[in-house]
């Protein structure tokens, strides 16, 4: 998915930037970057086009920094950031900037929690100020806590119990890695849920919300000579943490191919399966990000081709690969196996295309579409600040940097047809991957029933 | 994540004013052969976006045959005149552009967005696609057969479920009744020949709005369209206008089993149409009963004060006929009740009580504060265009939303709530595990 993000595009050479202090500007993408004496680093894009602003802010703590038997901490955390701080009671956040013609919300990765108001370029000290008073002090009420551990459950309920192919993605990746905390789900499990207290959450907050341990990525219609006074005024007063270090797990080697089933109540079989992978910190890793957009970059591209076009086995499928995770993660693959169409005769298409890279090189062609699709779409993400900024906190908390989007397309350009037959026999072995199948059990006969009436 | 709201704003209330973004000044141009043309010159990024649409929607399929403006739509790309399939898919791609197209009940909306340096290319293929698509009997074949599939795929999703169900018995007799892309029945019975008919019955330049914006001059921009569609034959098409759907005469309550941990609630009935001229009375309405996020009335009693749903919105739907008003929930199977409950209580608070002075400025300021933020992205810019077209809403729409907003009274919404609520006439779609969520017909139904 990330790889879809990473479209963003070179920044034209044409845009500088002015300031009145001393900030990285890198070649291309025009970032102003700054830290400030607490720790909290900035990254600030100068963007006039519309007179809005987006203020985001990202913490280095996903699900990947939990524990066992506590899945799901981050997220439940991420959700309490809404009920008040001594100064801003329950739920007065999101009032205060709706009232201001604002969008807020929130969102929490494996790697990262990140909080964002969308807003009126002139509001921009209204965000910072909300941001900077919920990273120390949160209130943490335990009733709330009680009360929002519910909506949490529901959300899993929604997002996952109830969507059969989101259900076998999450058992998928408890196979696929077993000593690694991207085992559990970034929403966690029921019986973790239940059995959490605020005690934990407290820790947690204390421990992870720290401004050296954040990263505040403003993108939009502002000026940094006035954009500046404003972050030191709201943020330098909050005192540096101590944030623990970055998990040091490592998922041990896999030695054989690893498969789960999954059998419900579901109208189409699904299949999904991944291989390990490196993720930025391999020089591999542009060559699996071309490979990716030959395979499952349009109706032009191998899988769709072969699967839903030629052979008509499939209605969706695709590949995904999440370059910029802070850890090795998987090159997935994923397909809607189409009605009375054998599973087994989908995940062996998907196989021959795997295999038919690693045999021969993709053509000229083909290779030059997939540099100019991910050219492409580097230019189009940045047609959304929202974007652009997600893009800069997603490489910068995963520990890739920021600068990492700034030769993203250059790099991209350099990869030839023989890196993608090597990284495809590389890294797409039998051995490394596991694959997940939700088989639809069979199902109760329909029993919809209406009852009508007036009252 | 926390929450991302659906649809709760009134789903055409795009925007209210150009109030801060100056630079904004589309020009609006009519040609030879019946387009209308609205451009927008923005070059701070090397891309052009073009948003097509077409007064060719689902709301025109023949009776028994529901899906045919879906299908047409499909099929757009599946192959021109000149260019296969799998050609034209390598074309568009190599560029780097993107295609879409797709129907809703009232038009049809193609989508292109290309780099700047490709825009005369992306016209090319735009133009192909739009004016000569083949409809070979093997495309329609194949994307029938994947229709079906995906008509069997979404009866796991219970949104989806709640939603036709909901629409089958609110708009029973009028075409926004009818599934958008058909059902099990009607799709069978589509032939080429009637996507070949109705292509050419509907998709002509006197039935088409294209919003250009991006980094292109208003003068190459008419360039492109009078090189690309200059040619494209006019053709006055008569459809007799659809009678407004009629109002329920009585409650239905309709409970469809599946094995889920949750219930899947759609609570309402007809809305309004966008030309009513108390849209705007309504969208604040709305805003303050269901549409206003974590503001809301209804997330604030389910969700902050009972813990019960992780989303629960309410919307008004406004098309070019009166669309939906519904309020919709998930919450664990056995809760099902006492959401029902807690909703119907806040849709008669609503009626019978005026708002607060705090709760009416709070939503206007949204609603026009906000307005910025639904006009950021050439996206987002070119389907507003298109749209406020299409209601003759006028360029001066961009300076009337917000002063018809801030002259919102609370009396106005009272009288709106009152007018465009009915508490006693509803109708209530449950999708859910029915021996857990044990809905009482009585109590769901009497609203007493």
């Amino acid at each position: 998915m990330l790889t879809r993000l990473l479209a963003l595009a070179i920044i034209a050479a044409f845009i500088v930037a002015v300031h009145d202090v001393r900030p990285a500007v890198a070649g291309r993408l025009p970032v102003q970057e700054f830290t400030l004496a607490n720790g909290l680093k900035v990254l600030l894009v100068e963007e006039p086009k519309a007179p809005v602003v987006t203020v985001q802010i990202w913490y280095k703590v996903g699900s990947r920094n939990e524990v066992m038997g506590r899945a799901g901490l981050s997220h439940m955390l991420e959700h309490m950031m809404f009920k008040g701080t001594p100064k801003y009671g329950k739920g007065e956040f999101s009032k205060l900037i709706k009232k201001n013609g604002g969008n807020d919300n929130a969102f929490t990765s494996q790697d990262y929690t990140a909080y964002f108001e969308n807003l009126a370029a002139d509001k921009l000290a209204l965000a910072l100020e909300l941001e900077a008073d919920r990273l120390q002090g949160l209130l943490l009420d335990d009733k709330e806590f009680q009360l929002e551990r519910e909506v949490v459950k529901e959300e899993r309920r929604l997002r996952i119990e109830d969507v059969p192919p989101a259900y076998l993605v999450e058992q998928m990746y408890a196979q696929a890695f077993m000593t690694h905390p991207y085992h559990w789900p970034i929403i966690g499990w029921f019986n973790d849920l239940d059995a959490m207290n605020r005690q934990d959450l407290k820790a947690y907050y204390e421990k992870h919300y720290a401004p050296n341990n954040a990263t505040l990525v403003i993108v939009g219609d502002v000026k940094a000579e006035t954009a500046l006074p404003l972050i030191r005024k709201y943020f330098e007063g909050l005192p540096m943490g101590s944030p623990p270090p970055p998990p040091s797990v490592v998922e041990p080697e896999q030695k054989g191919e690893r498969r789960i089933m999954v059998k419900r109540e579901a109208q189409l079989p699904f299949i999904y399966f991944g291989y390990k992978v490196p993720n930025f910190k391999s020089p591999d890793v542009r060559a699996l990000a071309v490979l990716e957009t030959i395979l499952s970059a349009g109706k032009s591209a191998r899988l769709f081709d072969a699967l839903v076009y030629r052979k008509k086995l499939a209605l969706q499928v695709g590949a995904g690969y999440n370059e910029l995770a802070a850890s090795p993660e998987l090159f997935t693959f994923y397909a809607v196996v189409k009605p009375d169409v054998k599973i087994a005769d989908v995940e062996k298409a998907v196989l021959v295309e795997i295999e038919r890279l690693k045999k021969e090189p993709p053509s000229d062609m083909e290779l030059q579409k997939a540099k100019n699709q991910v050219e492409a779409r580097y230019l189009f993400e940045q047609d959304s600040i929202f974007r652009q900024a997600m893009l800069l906190g997603t490489a910068e908390t995963a520990g890739a940097g920021w600068q990492y989007i700034a030769d993203y397309v250059d790099k991209v350009r350099a990869v030839t047809k023989e890196d993608i037959q090597r990284v495809a026999r590389t890294y797409l072995n039998e051995d490394t991957r596991t694959i997940g199948i939700l088989i639809p059990a069979a199902q109760k006969p329909p029993s919809g029933q209406a009852a009508g009436g007036a009252q | 994540m926390r929450r991302l709201l659906t649809a709760a704003l009134l789903a055409l209330c795009i925007a209210p004013a150009f109030s801060h973004a100056a630079d904004i000044k589309p020009i609006r141009v009519v040609t030879d052969n019946g387009m209308t043309l609205l451009i927008q010159d923005q070059p701070s990024l090397p891309i052009v976006t073009v948003n097509v649409l077409i007064k060719a929607g689902a709301v025109l399929d023949p009776d028994a045959k529901a899906g045919v403006a879906y299908m047409t739509a499909g099929m757009l790309d599946e192959g021109t005149k000149t260019r296969s399939a799998t050609r034209l898919a390598q074309e568009i791609e190599f560029l780097g552009a993107e295609f879409a197209a797709k129907a809703t009940n009232d038009f049809t909306t193609a989508t292109l967005r290309v780099l700047q340096k490709d825009a005369d290319r992306g016209f090319t293929l735009l133009a192909d696609i739009l004016r000569n698509p083949a409809f070979s009997e093997k495309e329609v074949v194949r994307l029938r057969s994947e229709l079906q599939g995906e008509l069997q795929g979404e009866k796991d999703d219970p949104g989806t479920v709640a939603g036709k169900a909901f629409d089958e018995i609110v708009f029973k007799g009028h075409p926004y009744q009818r599934p958008i892309n058909g059902d099990d029945k009607t799709v069978a019975k589509v032939t080429r020949q009637d996507i070949v008919a109705f292509h050419d019955r509907f998709y002509r330049p006197n039935r088409t709005i294209v919003a250009i914006v991006g980094d292109i001059r208003e003068s190459e921009a008419l360039a492109l369209v009078k090189k690309h569609f200059g040619s494209w034959a006019k053709k006055e098409t008569v459809v007799p206008p659809a009678p407004a759907p009629e109002p329920l005469h009585k409650s239905v309550l309709k409970l469809i089993d599946k094995d889920l941990t949750q219930a899947t609630v759609a609570l309402g009935h007809i809305g309004i149409d966008r030309k009513n001229p108390d849209f705007y009375a309504v969208s604040v309405m709305n805003y303050i009963l269901g549409g206003g996020g974590f503001s809301s009335r209804l997330v604030n009693r389910i969700r902050d004060e009972q813990g019960l749903a992780y989303d629960v919105d309410s919307a008004f739907e406004a098309h070019v006929m009166p669309g939906r008003f519904t309020v919709t929930l998930q919450t664990r199977n056995a809760a099902a009740n006492q959401a029902i409950a807690a909703a119907l209580a806040e849709i008669k608070r609503i009626r019978t009580e005026p708002v607060s002075e705090q709760e009416l400025a709070d939503a206007k300021a949204y609603l026009i504060g906000s307005f910025p933020l639904r006009l950021d992205t050439t996206g987002k810019l070119a389907g507003l265009l298109a749209v406020v077209e299409l209601h003759s809403l006028g360029l001066s729409y961009f300076d009337d939303y917000p002063k018809a907003i801030a002259a919102v009274t609370k009396e106005d919404i009272l009288r709106a709530a009152q007018t465009y609520i009915n508490p006693d006439l509803y109708a209530l779609v449950v999708v859910a595990k029915q021996s857990e969520a044990k809905i009482d017909a009585s109590a769901v139904l009497g609203a007493k």
